[in-house]
């Protein structure tokens, strides 16, 4: 028999509703949890002192500037390859077996585990190229892992700009160049501006790839070729080998709020962005 | 009259459908020639053959002349960027792009290299005057194109193109998606606009045509069927097709 209408939508409301629930809770609890434990190590502290003592003392602060330096080192290397990937998949080529190739390469790129491109940027990078473990390697190696978001979210981006801005830019006498640059790209600026945030919040998160490439110490980097640790990796190690619990969740306490701020602040930019130029 | 564009057993291809076939035509300058025709019968594909928009589209592929100004427009080494700025086109849909008014307008000029705030200020405000906008909109010129209306969007259109200083105008179906009395801003800006350029006009209005056209051409499944002033078009169409399609009899 079935059920009449007006049971049927509530079950199914409840149902979606809870599922809803069930997503924020788990988001929500995560967050809270981290925080909680994390907070009370994290003061101004925590933030501007180096570490001490393998970690058990002192604070993260030249693991906050490996993750930024990092991070800015991947995102400028993946960004203009990333971008300039998807402007020539859509609006330099026709459609064809070799875009295709093209894309299915980047979308196989984006299942392979970080931990093989750890590896494959320890050998390329590391050992063979003689950059030893360094921001240089860690950076390259990242920027190889975050490079398929960034083209598939940019192409994506590009191919929703409306055909007719084309045409008119075109009928208004641009060559090509001055259309994509004055006419597709600005329309799909929010759009390459969500790939790339995705991608640094991947990069900042990210720990496998890292450790292999940019290895592990402890002191300020001085130049490119210095090793450096990162926030994610900082965490990991003392968590791992026990050194201490209560600076690994400060860690993971500064991790998680910096993610949210980048993605807060970001949107928040594009918004104004889109309203000044729609 | 001299003739601005001479065609000459033009005939287009997409692929292996041909879309025109062997054309020959001459447009006047300062003429307003309407094109008519039932759908598909390859008006647009004209009109994008006479500025190289149809270049875009894959496949496409020509035979015959198409002569602007003494010159084949589909000489290899015709400077396209030069030929659509020389030749303007407004669409069928109105595509304002997302920028401000003034913005619009002075794309064109901006992109030929124009800097100048001043001459572009003078630019924009002579382009929008002509294009019978410039009332409505001199107080919000640095607002979003694409807050404005349908029909004053497409009047925008029409005057981004003024802003290239353009010879020939080329408008498909400029019309086709506006209400009355935004038509006939259109088509009160078009006859004014014929003492200073070359108009073509694609309608699928044939009242339209008759209503502003000087001369009409009548298109049937990709060929010219008849081309004459507009008065003797519609009172004695000396094509039997000519005078079904204005009877509604098809298309």
């Amino acid at each position: 028999m079935r059920p009449s209408p007006r049971v049927e939508q509530r079950v199914v409301g409840a149902l979606l509703w809870s599922m809803t629930a069930v997503t924020v809770a788990v988001l929500v609890f995560i967050v809270a949890y981290v925080l909680k434990k994390g907070l009370p190590a994290v003061d101004v502290a925590f933030l501007v002192e180096n570490p001490a003592d393998m970690g058990k003392a002192g604070g993260i602060f030249s693991t906050i500037v490996g993750t930024v330096v990092l991070t800015a080192g991947a995102i400028l290397v993946a960004t203009p390859l990333g971008v300039g990937t998807a402007i020539f998949l859509t609006e330099y080529t026709w459609e064809g077996p070799v875009t295709r190739v093209i894309r299915f390469g980047a979308e196989c790129l984006a299942g392979i585990p970080s931990i093989i491109f750890g590896l494959f940027g320890f050998i390329l990078f590391v050992t063979k190229l003689k950059f030893g473990w360094s921001i240089l390697s860690g950076s390259l190696t990242l920027a190889f892992m975050i490079l398929p978001t960034i083209i598939r979210t940019s192409e994506e981006a590009i191919k929703s700009v409306p055909p007719g801005y084309r045409t008119v830019s075109y009928s208004l006498g641009s060559t090509k160049w001055q259309m994509v640059t004055r006419v597709v790209l600005p329309s799909a600026l929010p759009g390459i501006v969500t790939g790339i945030v995705l991608s640094v919040g991947r990069s900042i998160g990210e720990t496998a790839a890292v450790i292999f490439t940019a290895g592990s110490a402890l002191r300020l980097p001085t130049s490119l070729f210095s090793s450096s640790r990162t926030m994610s990796v900082h965490f990991y190690i003392l968590a791992r080998e026990g050194i201490s619990m209560s600076n690994a969740y400060g860690t993971a306490a500064v991790l998680v709020i910096a993610i949210l701020g980048v993605n807060v602040l970001t949107y928040y930019l594009m918004h104004r962005f889109i309203r000044k130029y729609s | 009259m001299t003739a601005v564009i001479q065609v000459r057993g033009f005939s287009h291809y997409f692929g292996s459908e041909r879309t025109l076939e062997a054309l020959d035509l001459d447009v006047e300058s300062n003429e307003i020639l309407g094109i008519i025709g039932p759908a598909r019968s390859g008006k647009s594909t004209f009109l994008c053959s006479l500025n190289r928009l149809n270049d875009l589209i894959r496949g496409s592929r020509i035979e015959g002349t198409v002569t602007v100004d003494g010159r084949n427009i589909y000489d290899p080494d015709v400077d396209v960027i030069e030929l659509r700025r020389r030749i303007g086109m407004v669409f069928a849909t109105p595509v304002p792009l997302p920028r401000t008014i003034y913005e619009n307008i002075a794309f064109g000029p901006r992109l030929a290299g124009t800097r100048e705030r001043a001459a572009l200020d003078a630019l924009v405000r002579d382009c929008l005057e002509k294009g019978g906008l410039w009332d409505e909109v001199k107080d919000r010129l640095g607002t979003s194109a694409l807050k404005l209306s349908g029909g004053q969007q497409q009047r925008l259109c029409l005057a981004r193109i003024l802003a290239l200083k353009p010879e020939v105008i080329l408008l498909d179906e400029p019309t086709s998606g506006l209400d009355p009395i935004s038509t006939m801003k259109i088509e009160d800006s078009l006859r004014r606009l014929k003492r200073d350029y070359t108009i073509i006009l694609v309608t699928n209005n044939t009242k339209q045509a008759a209503r502003v056209a000087d001369r009409t051409a009548f298109f049937l499944n990709g060929r010219l069927i008849e081309i004459g002033p507009t008065d003797r078009i519609f009172t004695a169409p000396e094509d039997r097709r000519t005078d079904d399609y204005l009877r509604g009899k098809f298309g």
